[in-house]
């Protein structure tokens, strides 16, 4: 048994950014699953059988799912009981994701805003992103990767409504986002929504939001009943998968809020492909490292 | 829905044969170019050093990695066709090309092209890049290499598909189809939600 370090941070960084690329998550292959069976759109249920073969040639012969590599992003959770330097495990990051990028290797999907310079390394001024957040409880340092795809990202909206505007406003933000981007976020995915907050995070609101397994509902009511009534609605539209029509546009959505400012009624949207990759790992003290999702 | 497997190149006949809602599987050869190469052809006046006569043209996003003289695949998908949406009807008519495979459609002008020199629109599963490299047997050629990623790769591809006839030679547009749909079920989900009365 080992002990922990920051190097294994930075292995562990590396590994989860190959591993979010090539593995699905059990959930959302269950969410695809069910989804095949409830579509009767015969077009719609030859692009769920395509995606079926692709999802099992990655498992069969250690493919990558999808050729976008994404912006990396990693949410942190770090354990009260586990004290770490956060300077250190922000650097360990940076450098997994330059390694997975060069040494696996595969395409490096960042770049320069202005100049488009791209190094070929997934990282640069401002990235890998990370979120931090902190747990009192535990005794390990918790990291999720996901690798966002542009096509999907592209789509995403945010707006600041006035109180008066009130919910609906909110609501049909939502569904008009889903239905202006038609086949372009690679549907039936996850629509991640933010309410509430500042206009900042209110946007990570929703990115968290996709962050979480297909179909875990927020754990207050009003949410998770808004959550249903939206997967309804949208399932309702007939836009169906890459846009081309069918039963199914969306595989769950899943809402995060935060308390806002009384003048403001934010929301936002964050769309996710079907192809909703995410990896996780805990690392413990004694050097262990659990992967999952 | 008619299921069609077809050999490149295409002609014009076949093309106008084929209607929205098809599947089609290709065998042969297909030339995939995106942005920078069609800037480069059209914007900065380069000429297409390669013919395109009858062959589809796939909208490409290719991770490749050079081993000697040949291009080796790691992974290949497709990327968002509106993008280059005003570049496809001069592909149609200056250079004969007479598919185009992408995700997410073209606009309306792309469409009259295709009525006028009969030609369609394949729509591919993105984010199926697995299946697509796997049906992608071989990297053959690849035309102005400077540009890559974004060169134009001439690819070998064995039952490449099914690809979905989204836009046809007879003024169909399945994409368009879907979206007025949408717009016609909206009040009655904002009614629902209860968003208007």
């Amino acid at each position: 048994m080992g002990k922990f370090s920051y190097q294994l941070v930075e292995d562990v960084a590396k590994e989860l950014y190959i591993r979010a690329l090539k593995i699905l998550p059990p959930d959302v292959k269950e969410a695809l699953r069910r989804a095949y069976e409830r579509e009767t759109n015969p077009t719609a249920r030859t692009i769920f059988e395509t995606i079926f073969k692709s999802i099992e040639l990655c498992d069969t012969k250690d493919m990558i799912i999808c050729q976008d590599t994404g912006l990396p992003i990693y949410m942190v959770e770090i354990g009260g009981r586990f004290p770490i330097d956060g300077a250190k495990v922000k650097a360990a990051l940076a450098e997994g994701a330059k390694r997975a990028t060069l040494e696996h290797p595969f395409r490096g999907s960042s770049l320069h805003p202005v100049t488009r310079d791209n190094p070929q390394t997934s990282i640069g001024e401002g990235l890998p992103i990370i979120y931090w957040d902190f747990n009192s409880e535990a005794d390990y340092l918790d990291i999720l990767m996901i690798p966002k795809g542009s096509g999907s990202e592209n789509m995403s909206a945010m707006k600041m409504f006035t109180p008066a505007e009130g919910l609906r406003a909110v609501k049909k933000f939502i569904i008009d986002t889903v239905a202006a981007s038609g086949g372009n976020p690679c549907p039936p995915g996850i629509i991640g929504v933010g309410i509430g907050g500042t206009s900042d995070l209110v946007t990570a609101l929703a990115k968290k939001a996709i962050a979480r397994p297909v179909g875990s509902r927020n754990p207050d009511p009003s949410f998770a009943a808004m959550e249903e009534e939206l997967e309804e609605a949208i399932n309702s539209m007939g836009s169906g998968p890459m846009g081309l029509g069918g039963d199914i546009t969306t595989l769950a959505v899943h809402i995060e809020w935060a308390y806002t400012h009384i003048t403001q009624n934010p929301v936002a949207v964050n769309t996710q492909c079907w192809a909703a990759r995410r990896a996780r790992a805990k690392i413990r003290a004694d050097g262990r490292v659990e992967y999952g999702f | 829905m008619a299921s069609y497997t077809l050999n490149t190149p295409f002609d014009e006949k076949l093309m106008r044969s084929l209607h929205v809602r098809d599947l089609v599987t290709i065998n042969g050869h297909i030339f995939g170019m995106r942005d920078k190469t069609m800037i480069h052809c059209f914007d900065k006046g380069n000429e297409l050093p390669v013919s395109l006569d009858g062959f589809p043209i796939l909208h490409t996003a290719p991770s490749l990695k050079k081993a000697g003289d040949r291009w080796e695949k790691i992974i290949i998908g497709t990327t968002t066709s509106t993008r280059m949406d005003r570049f496809s009807p001069p592909l149609m008519e200056k250079y004969g090309a007479r598919a185009i495979i992408g995700k997410s459609g073209l606009y309306q002008g792309s469409l009259e092209a295709m009525q006028r020199f009969g030609a369609c629109y394949l729509a591919i599963v993105g984010g199926a890049a697995a299946i697509e490299t796997t049906q992608i047997e071989e990297v053959e050629e690849v035309y102005w290499p400077q540009l890559h990623p974004e060169a134009i790769y001439k690819f070998r591809v064995k039952d490449f598909g099914p690809l979905i006839v989204a836009m046809d030679s007879h003024g169909n547009n399945l994409y368009a189809d879907v979206r007025a749909k949408v717009q016609e079920k909206l009040p009655e989900i904002y009614r629902k939600c209860k968003i208007s009365e």
